[in-house]
């Protein structure tokens, strides 16, 4: 039987207030995969992650972790998950190192200073090892969170935005230092709001819209499936062809964004601009980006 | 594949005990030394100015009476201030998520946060009694009752002050409950009086405080008179102790205010 590093079944969340963050998830992540779980705020993706976690408790339907239960079965689900929740908090009373020391005794670890040590090398933070948490800046303080989720080597990784309000170096590093671990054969799961950071890393993606999955798919094909490459161009004293129309993606003020499947779809386009006699300034063409797919789906 | 590693509940465990000890040694200035200078301010003004118009029954004199009575209410505050602290601090902080994602079970929670409030109680009890030694002969007439109703007592207290944690939602729910319930009752306990010196009904009332059979088991053990027995007294307040750490515990399971 295969295993899947999160198996997700039917899963509810009510909240106290009524609201309904989550009606009826199912989803499965397989082994070794690296995952992008995507929506607009207030979807129900943290909802989701902190489930995972074992901070929100499910209303109904059950959640595995590389097929341990995160209810029945919670000692062995949590040492297999790691998680980085999405706010920045940290103990006001320790510094970097004890930290990490104290979450490495929490998942039972006595002597870890050598993996402690590795983490703070590869997320920059070797100098900072002695310094209280609350007193660094809040990418670093960032870093210290995944250090944390990471200190007991969980076979499934999940991280709520890990890039939000993080400059560009950090970013960099940290996706080098992922994709380091999913190489190790770590499953990465991530949330994130830079969608070209979701279609770059991820071979799989689900998008969440108000509590329900609305797409899950392999992210090429979800890309081929949902959207055809695009072509732009500006018109600054002619009206858009009549026939060209139902093309339309976007339209700002002069400029347009017209979809199309293949190069004879293209081809039509141009010659109907030809034939209306319209010229087109500042033609781009470009390739379909999850982006477009993500704005698709959550407008429909 | 990448494996789990293998989690070893005992380390957890003594992580957490550790971790909440740091905290309130860190702090020490608050957490001890503040506590222990306003007892020995109580023993100075009230021994100053009560000590000739209090009668207390026996040999001793009211100072000898009131020493027990300072440091039990001492290790009392400063268990239930210790665990309620701290526990709702990282409620509203959010660093609570960072013990409650590990495999820790609901029972090695609370016992770690209690037994830590109950070291910090004891060791300001401590510091009170030695602090006293300048003013007031020590005199020590059962150590095993003092030691019984020290511990039970700062036991009882951690435990009710963790409990208020997991309910409170604010610094001022907890500020309610230590001043308008937890306050009284150790100020109407005995720690500055013998019942025997109240009129007849306010007598029948502290017999309804459980603090005063902390309190009087606990000043037994320094003078040798009890007002109640104090076997009595540890036998009820055990079963107390454990209904209540049995309590915490299942609201810890149930992630009553903790996990939503």
């Amino acid at each position: 039987m295969q295993r899947f590093a999160i198996e997700i079944d039917q899963l509810e969340k009510t909240y106290k207030n009524g609201f309904q963050a989550l009606k009826g998830i199912s989803l499965k992540v397989e082994e070794g995969d690296f995952f992008a779980l995507l929506g607009p705020n207030g979807a129900g993706k943290s909802t989701l992650i902190n489930t995972l976690a074992g901070l929100v408790l499910p209303t109904k339907g059950s959640v595995k972790v590389l097929g341990k239960d995160i209810v029945s079965d919670r000692v062995a689900a949590s040492m297999n998950l790691g998680v980085v929740a999405q706010e920045i908090i940290y103990d006001p009373f320790l510094s970097v190192r004890e930290t990490l020391r104290f979450q490495s005794g929490y998942y039972g670890l006595a002597k870890n200073d050598d993996w402690i040590d590795e983490l703070l090398n590869e997320l920059g933070l070797q100098d900072k090892a002695q310094t209280p948490t609350r007193l660094l800046s809040g990418g670093m303080k960032r870093r210290v969170l995944v250090a944390q989720a990471l200190v007991h080597k969980p076979p499934v990784i999940v991280l709520d935005e890990p890039t939000a309000g993080v400059d560009v170096e950090l970013r960099h590093q940290l996706w080098k230092f992922i994709g380091r671990l999913h190489q190790m054969g770590h499953t990465v799961i991530l949330t994130t709001h830079y969608l070209e950071e979701a279609q770059n890393l991820c071979s799989n993606v689900a998008i969440l819209n108000h509590g329900e999955i609305v797409a899950q798919d392999k992210t090429d094909r979800l890309l081929k499936t949902f959207e055809q490459s695009t072509v732009q161009f500006r018109l600054t004293n002619a009206e858009l062809p009549k026939e060209l129309a139902s093309k339309v993606l976007r339209q700002q003020n002069h400029n347009y964004v017209l979809s199309f499947a293949d190069t004879k779809d293209l081809d039509g386009i141009l010659q109907a601009l030809l034939k209306a006699n319209v010229t087109p300034e500042n033609l781009t063409l470009s390739q379909a980006s999850l982006e477009d797919v993500f704005v698709k789906l959550l407008s429909e | 594949m990448v494996r789990a590693q293998i989690f070893h509940s005992h380390i957890a465990f003594l992580t957490l005990l550790k971790k909440e000890i740091i905290r309130f040694k860190k702090v020490a200035f608050h957490t001890v030394a503040a506590p222990v200078l306003s007892s020995l301010l109580y023993l100075i003004v009230f021994g100053a100015v009560l000590e000739e118009r209090i009668v207390v029954s026996g040999s001793y004199s009211y100072l000898d009476f009131l020493v027990p009575g300072l440091v039990m209410m001492a290790v009392l505050q400063n268990a239930f201030a210790n665990t309620s602290s701290s526990f709702i601090q990282s409620k509203i902080t959010g660093t609570l998520s960072f013990i409650l994602m590990p495999p820790l079970s609901s029972t090695q929670i609370a016992l770690a946060y209690v037994l830590s409030a109950t070291l910090r109680g004891l060791f300001v009890g401590l510091c009170v009694w030695v602090g006293t030694m300048f003013w007031v002969r020590p005199t020590i007439e059962n150590f095993v009752w003092i030691a019984v109703f020290a511990l039970q007592g700062a036991m009882m207290m951690a435990t009710l002050g963790l409990i208020t944690a997991i309910w409170a939602d604010r610094y001022e729910q907890m500020g309610v409950i230590q001043n308008f319930i937890i306050m009284p009752l150790t100020f109407l306990s005995g720690v500055f009086y013998s019942t025997k010196a109240l009129p007849e009904t306010w007598q029948q009332l502290t017999f309804f405080n459980p603090m005063f059979y902390l309190i009087d088991g606990f000043r037994g053990g320094f003078l040798g008179g009890f007002e109640t027995s104090p076997w009595e007294s540890a036998l009820w307040g055990s079963v107390a102790l454990v209904l209540c750490f049995s309590g915490a515990v299942l609201l810890l399971k149930m992630g009553f205010k903790i996990r939503q």
